[in-house]
């Protein structure tokens, strides 16, 4: 059971790190652009 | 628009994702061998189709690119080949939590986890291209590298077909023999459904990235008439 748990932690905390690697990408560029546009 | 469409999307995906997994965690039958760690397939055996799907999407826009040199074309691959690693990723580290308890062995050197481990490679190698090239044509040297890196693609589904694996042989299209329980069946189906609907929203948001990234870079180009100062700024800077 163990291991059911871990593969499933595992699996969300691969997706999760990634969405707050895009978040943080949008929100880096966007920052970026209203820099420029001023 | 992208906001708009992501409240959408989210809520159907969540439900997706909650149903996929009720189905594989609770309502599937636990398998008689192996118990419960079985269960681990109803996520890992989806992620790796969802895998190859966001490589072949990242094959076809590609090819579309060394055609056309479409710039979307070159956003989509990019957004197919990174959703398509995490996806790898999630297959090479539930694969070894599977066979622990079930071979006694974090990992053995068999076609299946080896093909499998140099497609990642071939991957990450692709998005290390496009970080770290200097050269005007990284789109079109990273285009021909997904041409030829997803030979390996093939060669992963079929390992487990032609070759002995110490990997188990395929239970769904596996010939005769091959086969599960009904229920079963569903489950893995409803997991890759409710996988195949999240891999689309993400590749959305990272294909709008790469479009916003593209606005930047043009925005940060200094125009034809700009001061000798900053065409040199800008060029020292790129």
């Amino acid at each position: 059971m163990k291991f059911l748990v871990a593969a499933y932690i595992v699996t969300w905390l691969v997706h999760f790190a990634y969405f707050g690697r895009l978040v943080r990408g949008y929100r880096r560029v966007r920052a970026e652009l209203k820099d420029i546009e001023r | 628009m992208m906001k708009r469409k992501l409240a959408f999307a989210i809520p159907i995906v969540a439900a997706l994702l909650l149903a996929a997994a009720y189905l594989g965690l609770v309502a599937a039958p636990t398998e008689a061998t192996m118990g419960p760690v079985q269960r681990i397939f109803y996520y890992h055996v989806p992620s790796a189709w969802t895998a190859f799907v966001l490589f072949l999407a990242n094959f076809i826009a590609s090819v579309v690119y060394l055609v056309n040199r479409s710039r979307r074309a070159d956003a989509a691959a990019v957004a197919a080949a990174e959703v398509g690693i995490v996806f790898c990723t999630v297959v090479l580290l539930t694969g070894p939590i599977w066979a622990r308890p079930v071979w006694g062995i974090w990992w053995t050197w068999d076609a299946r986890l080896t093909t499998t481990l140099i497609l990642w490679l071939i991957y990450v190698s692709y998005l290390m291209l496009r970080r770290y090239s200097t050269s005007g044509q990284t789109p079109l040297l990273a285009a021909a590298l997904a041409v030829f890196g997803f030979i390996d693609v093939p060669i992963v589904y079929l390992s487990i077909r032609y070759f002995r694996t110490q990997h188990p042989q395929p239970v769904v299209a596996g010939g005769a023999g091959s086969g599960i329980d009904p229920i079963m069946l569903k489950a893995l189906l409803v997991n890759w459904l409710a996988f195949l609907a999240l891999a689309a929203v993400v590749a959305a948001a990272r294909y709008r990235l790469e479009e916003l990234l593209a606005l930047r870079a043009e925005q940060d180009e200094p125009s034809p008439g700009a001061p000798l100062d900053q065409l040199n700024s800008s060029r020292i800077a790129s």
